[in-house]
């Protein structure tokens, strides 16, 4: 074997082969060390802005797991509360389950379906889909139950079916309840899902946990940021969604 | 991964079931013995005390904000957007952050904590109180007590559900965010999960089955807690 | 002295005429000179995953590699920051990935066992005996980069200061005042916690388990007194009025050469290239150039990507 390494260090060989470009090696010292590498610099502003590239996929990749999962959780929560509206039987499994489902952390969601479904966005969906179901199934339930007797018997006096009632009078005054629920659960499912680095899903969370990020501030508060603003932008969307169809009824935030 | 439930499935929770009962020589760690009961109950331990510590400070913040602006019938605006920007807060970017600026340990993480429980305490605090039909309290003002019986006797016995609601809330988010603790150098049972390069595939197992069993012993306390201090009269059915 | 350099510039000078007149993309012989890779197609259906440990060196040279197969033809999928040795060591093995660079010292002590003062202090040497052990297990190694790194205590300088701390051994006395913080799985490793209680006969008064990341970070917050470093960051370089490492009197941190580590079975069906790339994508790490990528990295928080491509080309590999 030819002595690789001590041929490889000699500056003659090195200059002759011509390997790394004159200037590559650059002097560093304390003084002239970048925002960046300080880390008593809690935010490095021209770094933020020529690196916001950076967020692009992450910040796409984190809507995709919100908005797929608050669909598949509402679709999944309004039927069964449909259903458990019907059948009385129903509400108390159906709230044990829901309320277990509120309980676990999702980071351990993730990876118990980690065995089932592997790493990946797709467990990251179920999991954040059980979590946006319970907190929808139990505002629509809340939503039905404060309808009031009177209008309830009203409408069936006027000869509607059960079915016309849920449809045409109940869930139309939920609708708040409803929308309200919607807001909680896709506000909790943006601040949740930065976590789904941990099952191997994207998001947000992989400028924070992933890379050397954990002692970068700047990329701490940038992705943190960013997932706050996408909360909050959620939340105001829906609130105008909420005024806009129940004009009659100026819901309670 | 699909198909019917397959056998490796139940080898995974059958190994992660092993792993927290004996100590095991990893299948990543060379000859160490990783897991085993002693150092499950000893994570465990830390992770429910910071969760209670953390939930003790955010009551003791929350509550007497929530029970004063609520008799008073102020500040609905403050409260309940707390609430609602406290659920938009990721907790990894909170937890990273207090490790990355102001250090590693047991005080900035359970302050960290705190922060996340507030919130909802508050909102429910406030929402619960105001939620008390005006005209008993008018009553019991008519009856000549004072505006701090009023609270005590009145408006909080009628408050506890949502108030306890609000307290089951907080504990869910400490106890999910205390489980990343480990990344602000706090032990939790999330150590198992987080360090796969110690405890090895079983270990990550183990460590979620654990913490859902923990998060769910805090439910089932607090949901036990929480119809002992409701008075009889209040014990309507669930929805 | 002034022979060897001599020898060394005749090579040099024979090397670059060989290379430059070396333009058949199928030339099997090692390539001598610097120079492009050349893309060649039939590297097209060979698939290959290159993985990396999980700091920034690591990513780095996991990405350098990556691009460099990318550019001789490979399909290639990068999955770095897998985890410590023992995972990405599992990775390969699977096949989950191709293969992944590891440091030849910590293959010999962490994968076989060796005692730290066994590992051999030169790089052939080390290759030699770990690529032997690989091969007991069908997997293979490529031969060394030029620099080597290695595991170091590390402390602020006025720590060392106060407590007149120069060598590890110094610390004998002193360390159960001191707490130590380092990666989680440094407590089993040899060439660190292990290490430093078997056979520096150290006890700290704590070890707190961080992330690798924050290394740094808990020295300058105040709250590790001691942290485990690597002696090619740049911190090291950068602030040295800040930050010192304690010199490994009794060689239990042995330095290694970065080997590539793959099964043997992909070796053969990737073709010639596969080494033969990598082999020559990594004459350009020396010392200094990995750590000048290592400050791109960690001090000005450039990607592993964008470091690994500046390297590339900046020293004629690609593009």
């Amino acid at each position: 074997m030819a002595p690789w390494s001590d041929l490889m260090t000699s500056p003659a060989l090195l200059a002759a082969v011509g390997e790394v470009g004159k200037g590559f090696i650059q002097e560093r010292s304390s003084d002239t060390l970048p925002c960046q590498a300080d880390t008593s610099k809690l935010f490095c502003f021209d770094w933020a802005r020529e690196n916001i590239d950076r967020y692009g996929t992450p910040t796409l990749q984190q809507l995709e797991l919100v908005v797929i999962s608050v669909l598949i959780g509402f679709a999944i929560a309004f039927a069964l509360s449909v259903f458990a509206h019907r059948h009385a039987w129903a509400r108390p499994p159906l709230l044990a389950g829901t309320g277990i489902l509120f309980a676990i952390p999702s980071i351990a969601f993730f990876l118990l379906l980690l065995p089932i479904t592997g790493r990946g966005r797709e467990t990251a969906i179920i999991a954040l889909s059980a979590y946006t179901l319970q907190i929808i199934y139990r505002n629509v339930m809340v939503g039905l139950a404060n309808v009031p007797d009177s209008v309830r018997d009203a409408a069936r006096g006027m000869g509607l079916t059960d079915r016309q009632i849920l449809w045409k009078v109940e869930l139309p005054l939920a609708t708040p309840e409803i929308v309200a629920g919607l807001r909680i659960a896709t506000v909790s499912t943006v601040a949740i899902a930065t976590l789904a680095v941990f099952a191997g899903g994207g998001g947000l969370g992989t400028q924070i946990y992933g890379g050397g990020n954990l002692s970068f501030t700047t990329s701490i508060i940038l992705a943190g940021g960013i997932a706050i603003a996408m909360a909050l932008l959620f939340d105001v969307v829906l609130l105008t969604i909420q005024h806009l169809i129940t004009p009659w009824r100026r819901a309670a935030a | 991964m699909t198909g019917p439930l397959p056998h490796p499935v139940l080898a995974s929770f059958g190994g992660a079931i092993e792993f927290i009962f004996t100590p095991q020589e990893s299948n990543v760690t060379g000859g160490n013995k990783v897991g085993g009961l002693d150092k499950v109950l000893e994570l465990a331990l830390t992770q429910i005390e910071v969760t209670i510590f953390a939930l003790a400070l955010a009551l003791v913040v929350a509550l007497p904000i929530g029970l004063y602006f609520g008799h008073k019938g102020t500040g609905e605006l403050l409260a309940v957007g707390l609430g609602n920007a406290g659920r938009a807060i990721p907790e990894l970017a909170l937890i990273a952050f207090m490790a990355a600026a102001i250090g590693v340990g047991v005080l900035n993480l359970t302050i960290a904590l705190a922060v996340l429980g507030v919130p909802p305490i508050l909102t429910n605090t406030f929402v619960g109180i105001r939620q008390v039909d005006r005209a008993t309290v008018d009553a019991a003002r008519g009856m000549g007590m004072t505006e701090f019986e009023i609270l005590r006797k009145v408006e909080l016995p009628l408050a506890v559900p949502t108030i306890m609601s609000g307290v089951r809330g907080a504990t869910v988010n400490i106890v999910a965010t205390a489980t990343i603790a480990p990344l602000a150098g706090v032990l939790t049972l999330g150590d198992f999960i987080i360090n796969e390069n110690v405890y090895g595939t079983d270990g990550v197992l183990a460590g979620a089955i654990l913490v859902a069993l923990l998060a769910l012993a805090f439910e089932f306390g607090l949901a036990a807690l929480q119809r002992r201090l409701t008075s009889k009269g209040l014990k309507l059915k669930p929805v | 002295m002034a022979f060897a350099m001599l020898a060394a510039l005749a090579l040099a000078i024979g090397a670059t005429a060989c290379g430059s007149s070396d333009d058949d993309s199928s030339s099997t012989e090692g390539s001598s000179g610097g120079g492009a890779i050349v893309s060649n197609p039939d590297n097209a259906k060979v698939s290959l995953t290159i993985g990396s440990k999980n700091f920034p060196e690591q990513e780095i040279l996991g990405e350098i590699y990556a691009q460099a197969l990318q550019a001789a033809g490979y399909k290639v999928k990068s999955d770095l920051n897998l985890g410590s040795e023992t995972v990405a060591l599992q990775a390969v093995k699977s096949g989950a990935i191709s293969g992944y660079p590891e440091y030849a010292s910590t293959a010999l002590t962490s994968f076989f066992g060796k005692e730290p003062e066994d590992v051999p202090a030169d790089a052939n040497g080390a290759y030699d005996e770990a690529k032997a052990e690989f091969e007991k297990e069908d997997l293979t190694a490529f031969p060394p980069t030029p620099f080597a790194s290695a595991n170091a205590v590390g402390t602020l300088k006025k720590t060392a200061e106060k407590y007149g701390l120069k060598t590890v051994s110094d610390l004998d006395g002193v360390s159960e005042k001191l707490t130590l913080y380092g990666s989680p799985e440094c407590p089993e490793r040899i060439d660190c916690l292990k290490g430093l209680e078997d056979l520096y006969g150290l006890k700290f008064k704590s070890f707190k388990p961080v992330d690798i990341s924050l290394r740094y970070t808990v020295l300058e917050k105040g709250q590790a007194d001691l942290s485990i470093l690597f002696t090619t960051d740049p911190q090291l370089a950068a602030e040295k009025d800040k930050f010192v490492i304690l010199e490994d009197d009794k060689e239990v941190f042995p330095a290694g050469n970065v080997i590539f580590v793959t099964k043997k079975s992909t070796a053969e069906q990737a073709g010639p290239d596969y080494e033969k790339t990598i082999v020559q994508v990594q004459r350009g790490l020396t010392l200094e150039v990995m750590q000048e990528l290592d400050a791109r990295v960690e001090l000005e928080k450039q990607t592993p990507k964008e470091a690994a491509k500046a390297y590339l080309e900046s020293a004629g590999y690609i593009g």
